[in-house]
């Protein structure tokens, strides 16, 4: 008798189960992205740019952290902190005061080096046009089902961010350079960080889908550094990445942390800026993508005895996404429908400036003229007409 | 029609300008002077702020311990320098080498061409010790200098041992990016000149020295330190060097800035700072402190070794520790951490210092004026010169009048040699003034003889008379003073632009001088007034003022003892150092005084 009830128990939460995992394996395919890639640049050299450079190490280092692999980063630092001549611990780079976390470590590869760092690279990097010669590490090697998270920190301004002292990337070269990777497919979805002075400038000009930007200033507005090392004798990080970095701590591989906490990341209170984010051309809803779809490289394993019928549930899936997704009209979603270049994505419509209807400016005139002409009498009309 | 173009509406100005003239020019060098009053109104002024970003702001932590070592190292060199009767090479050289650093040594000598009352000196002969500190890891290409002068008697012990304790302490540091070279220098301002002409090669004052055998880079900022006492009250900055050049603003922020950190007090010409601007005396407080400015500048004298590196671009001050009759007084640690971290800093330099201003004045140590500020001042009293010799112009009547053609030609003719006599003759007599071999070697000698020949210039127009044809005419003197005065204004002008201080002293002088000057006034009286504002007796009001400035008035004979020592500095700072004051002001600006007064005395 126990026997039987246990069996019964034990199938009921088989059948269960396995059709959660049915359910889940709908879910599968639902952020349609199956690699990750990094690419996180230092812009900025100098000693006293010392930040910049602790900022995307610390990223770096959260990165590689939460599973991307060296192969899948691409790491831009425009200088040398740790052997600098006026570092007084050579060898390190520090993050936090007191020599609490040296963010250097033993195993960083630095893939794009001091003067490396160009525009030029940079874009050729995005856009994968680099010479035949230009070894594996040094490359973007996405495809379709990637998702990239781009870094960037250094000096920037109102639509401009500083390359080495010596050139600038507008925000309109960036979003072309996005939109030539979206034409080649380089990407699945693209999460962008800019940790700069009136960093929300540089994602203003994006027009391609599938893009989420981040800001840790709107324009006008001054990104401020956070805390000075009085041994070292420089700033060691920016605020924003400085949070940024705490709020990654906590997140683990299989944590379910999403967009939208990231979006909370230093309030005012904390970075005295005002963090900007961009989600309009986001095609999915930002609280269902998670952290780890961009700073982590989750493969999503499932230990399953039964089998699955994928077409089935896809179906089911495409029900459930009809119903829930209400204002968007998508196609079907068919397993051939991932193909890209047979039917183009849908994109939201441009939000246009508000300009009054023509014929109000028209009319607006012609009652000037007319209070004109009352007020100055009527002879002076005949020199119009 | 246009303004200037209509003949009608240019008749009208030209009338408006011959009528105005006098109140013109007074209203323009009342508005030079009231403006320059107004500088040192606090209102008008700027906080100093850092401009390089390479240095930041003072985050550094200063960690230099050992100040009590620095003093008996200090007595240990005062020891030796007794023993020796001068500067303690040996020692020296063997506690440097002790210290880790490479040490080298220079010879230098020099014949004055007088000899020099105020250091007692004729015949100098010394050596220079100095050691370079190598940046553990960085190539050789940058220095960075701390000097302290080995002076004779009891000055300056402390400096040495705290420069030596210094030297200790950074050569335990891994973080110097440049090499430091700690510079001793003997008989002060010759010593510095010998070094700087060996480390740059150069040989421009005809002094004997050695080569240098260590060289460091090239040198991106130095300071002078002068102590003589273990504990003080007060850090005095200098920064007045060789003619009138300021080092860059940002070394005197830096400094300010440390001294804030630290806490210890900081002064500027020796005078403390007021918080109390709006009253009278808070004022004239820092009216006197920007005046003292004013006058070390003019001088055109190098205040402090730091003077002579200026004209090498190295960014350089002295710093003087001074002990008055204060409560709180700082320990030679606490001097050594703000120099720790002065040189924390000037270590992050990535260039040389060039973000702030070159040219300013400072009523305090905490504000400062720049150039863009104090310029008008300089403009409105040669605005006042443009409109005299507009005047002048105008009121000689053109050449091409409708008496007939050899009239003309007799007048101009006149005209031209009329001023190119007294011209020639008065630069002649400034060539006599600024000749530097002297025969006699007494210096009251030398001076009283260029003092002789000035006072000869007086006589010169009856001098002028016999030689000229046209003597006498109105066209004559008007063509005379329009030349002076065209003269005086290109002079005054270029040497604003380079010292602006020396500029507006002697356009408050002489500018008056060229205004009023003409044959009708009355002679007796005038020929008194231009004695009284001719350069020689600027320089001796100046020396009146100076003292009083400095809380230290003299009486009448010892100001004039120290007027004959400054015209005698003068003469040697020119021969040794290369300073322009008294060659510019002996052969151009006495001419240029002659010329008026030959325009008194024209008839």
């Amino acid at each position: 008798m126990k026997i039987l009830t246990f069996f019964s128990l034990f199938s009921t939460f088989l059948s269960a189960n396995s059709i959660n995992v049915e359910e889940n394996a709908g879910q599968f395919f639902s952020s349609g992205h199956t690699n990750n890639w990094a690419v996180l640049v230092c812009t900025s050299r100098f000693w006293f740019n010392y930040r910049h450079v602790a900022n995307t190490l610390s990223v770096y280092r959260s990165v590689k952290r939460l599973g991307i692999p060296d192969s899948h980063i691409v790491l831009m630092l425009a200088d040398d902190m740790a052997c600098n001549h006026r570092n007084p611990k050579p060898a390190t780079v520090f993050s936090h005061k007191n020599m609490e976390l040296n963010v250097y470590g033993d195993d960083v590869e630095v893939d794009y080096r001091g003067y490396e760092v160009t525009v030029e690279n940079f874009l050729r990097v995005l856009t994968g046009r680099l010479p035949p010669s230009t070894p594996r590490s040094k490359r973007l090697l996405s495809d379709d089902r990637s998702n990239i998270l781009i870094y960037l920190t250094g000096h920037g301004g109102n639509g401009f961010l500083k390359f080495q002292d010596s050139e600038e990337i507008s925000n309109v070269e960036l979003a072309d350079a996005f939109e030539q990777m979206w034409q080649k497919r380089r990407y699945n979805e693209l999460l962008f960080i800019i940790d700069t002075c009136q960093g929300a400038s540089m994602y203003e000009r994006f027009y391609s889908p599938n893009l989420m930007a981040l800001a840790s200033s709107q324009v006008g507005e001054d990104s401020l550094s956070h805390q000075p090392d009085l041994a070292i004798g420089v700033h060691l990080m920016d605020r924003y990445t400085f949070y940024l970095l705490e709020f990654l701590e906590d997140i683990h591989p299989a944590s379910k942390a999403n967009m939208k906490d990231l979006f909370k990341v230093c309030p005012k209170s904390q970075c005295v800026s005002t963090p900007g984010h961009r989600t309009d051309l986001f095609l999915r809803d930002p609280g269902s993508a998670l952290i780890t779809d961009f700073f982590g490289s989750v493969r999503k394993v499932e230990i399953t005895m039964e089998t699955i019928n994928l077409t089935d549930l896809i179906k089911e899936a495409e029900q459930k996404n009809i119903h829930t997704t209400a204002n968007l009209q998508f196609p079907p979603l068919h397993l051939s429908s991932f193909l890209p270049y047979l039917t183009p994505y849908p994109q939201k419509p441009k939000q246009k400036d508000w300009h009054p209807p023509d014929g109000f400016i028209l009319g607006l005139w012609t009652l000037i003229l007319l209070v004109f002409f009352k007020t100055y009498g009527i002879k002076h009309l005949k020199h119009i007409f | 029609m246009g303004l200037l173009s209509d003949p009608n509406r240019r008749r009208a100005l030209i009338s408006l300008l011959t009528r105005l003239n006098a109140p013109i020019c007074v209203v323009c060098y009342m508005a030079g002077v009231a403006w320059f009053m107004g500088l040192a109104f606090e209102p008008f002024t700027l906080r100093t702020y850092m401009s390089e970003n390479a240095m930041g702001s003072t985050m550094v932590e200063e960690r230099f311990p050992a100040g009590e070592r620095a003093l008996a190292t200090g007595r240990e060199f005062s020891a030796h320098k007794k023993k020796v009767g001068g500067m303690p090479v040996d020692w020296l050289v063997k506690t440097m080498q002790a210290r880790g650093l490479e040490v080298f040594t220079q010879r230098f000598s020099r014949t004055l061409p007088f000899p020099d009352e105020n250091k007692e000196r004729y015949l100098v002969k010394g050596t220079n010790v100095y050691g370079i500190l190598r940046a553990p890891r960085a190539p050789r290409t940058e220095a960075l200098v701390l000097s302290a002068p080995c002076t004779p008697g009891d000055n300056n012990n402390q400096a040495v041992g705290l420069l030596l304790g210094l030297a200790q302490y950074f050569r335990n540091q891994v973080y110097w990016a440049k090499d430091i070279i700690f510079l001793v220098n003997e008989h002060d301002l010759i010593g510095m000149q010998a070094w700087l002409e060996g480390y740059h090669h150069t040989n421009t004052t005809g002094m004997d020295w050695s080569p240098l055998q260590g060289r460091g880079g090239s040198i991106q900022a130095a300071l002078s330190l002068e102590l003589s006492s273990d504990v003080i009250t007060s850090l005095d900055l200098v920064l007045e060097g060789l003619n009138g050049q300021l080092p860059n603003l940002d070394l005197a922020n830096l400094f300010y800035a440390f001294c804030q950190k630290i806490g210890v007090l900081c002064t500027i010409q020796g005078k403390l700072q007021r918080n109390d601007w709006d009253s009278v005396s808070g004022y004239s407080h820092s009216v006197q402190t920007m005046m003292l400015m004013v006058m070390k500048q003019a001088s055109g004298r190098p205040w402090g070794d730091h003077g002579l590196f200026l004209r090498y671009h190295i960014e350089a001050a002295t710093i003087k520790g001074i002990n008055s009759f204060r409560q709180y007084k700082s320990d030679t640690t606490t001097i050594g951490r703000l120099l720790e971290g002065m040189y924390r800093k000037l270590n992050n330099l990535l260039e040389r210092l060039h973000q702030s201003y070159f040219f300013y004045l400072m009523p305090s140590l905490s504000h400062f004026v720049s150039i863009g500020y104090y310029m008008p001042v300089i403009d409105y009293i040669l605005l006042l010169i443009c409109a005299l010799d507009l005047w002048v112009q105008l009121a000689t009547p053109p050449p091409r009048t409708e008496d007939g053609v050899a009239d003309t030609e007799q007048m101009s003719s006149p005209g031209v040699l009329s001023v190119l006599t007294p011209l020639v003759i008065s630069h002649l007599t400034g060539v006599e003034v600024a000749v530097e071999h002297f025969p006699v070697s007494e210096t009251e000698a030398v001076v009283l003889t260029a003092i002789a020949i000035y006072t000869a210039g007086l006589a010169l127009p009856h001098n002028t008379h016999r030689l000229l044809s046209g003597e006498g005419t109105e066209q004559g003197w008007k063509v005379l003073k329009l030349v002076a005065v065209l003269y005086l204004a290109v002079l005054l002008g270029c040497t604003a632009l380079i010292n602006f201080s020396l500029g507006f002293i002697l356009a408050l002088t002489l500018v008056p001088v060229a205004a009023f000057v003409t044959p009708h006034v009355p002679k007796i009286l005038s020929a008194f007034i231009l004695v009284i504002l001719s350069p020689a007796c600027t320089l001796l009001f100046s020396v009146f003022f100076f003292q009083e400035l400095q809380e230290m008035p003299v009486s009448f004979i010892d100001g004039w003892m120290l007027f004959l020592s400054v015209i005698s500095q003068g003469i040697l700072d020119h021969s040794l150092y290369g300073s322009l004051v008294y060659p510019l002001i002996a052969l151009l600006v006495y001419p240029c005084w002659l010329l008026f007064w030959n325009i008194l005395f024209w008839k």
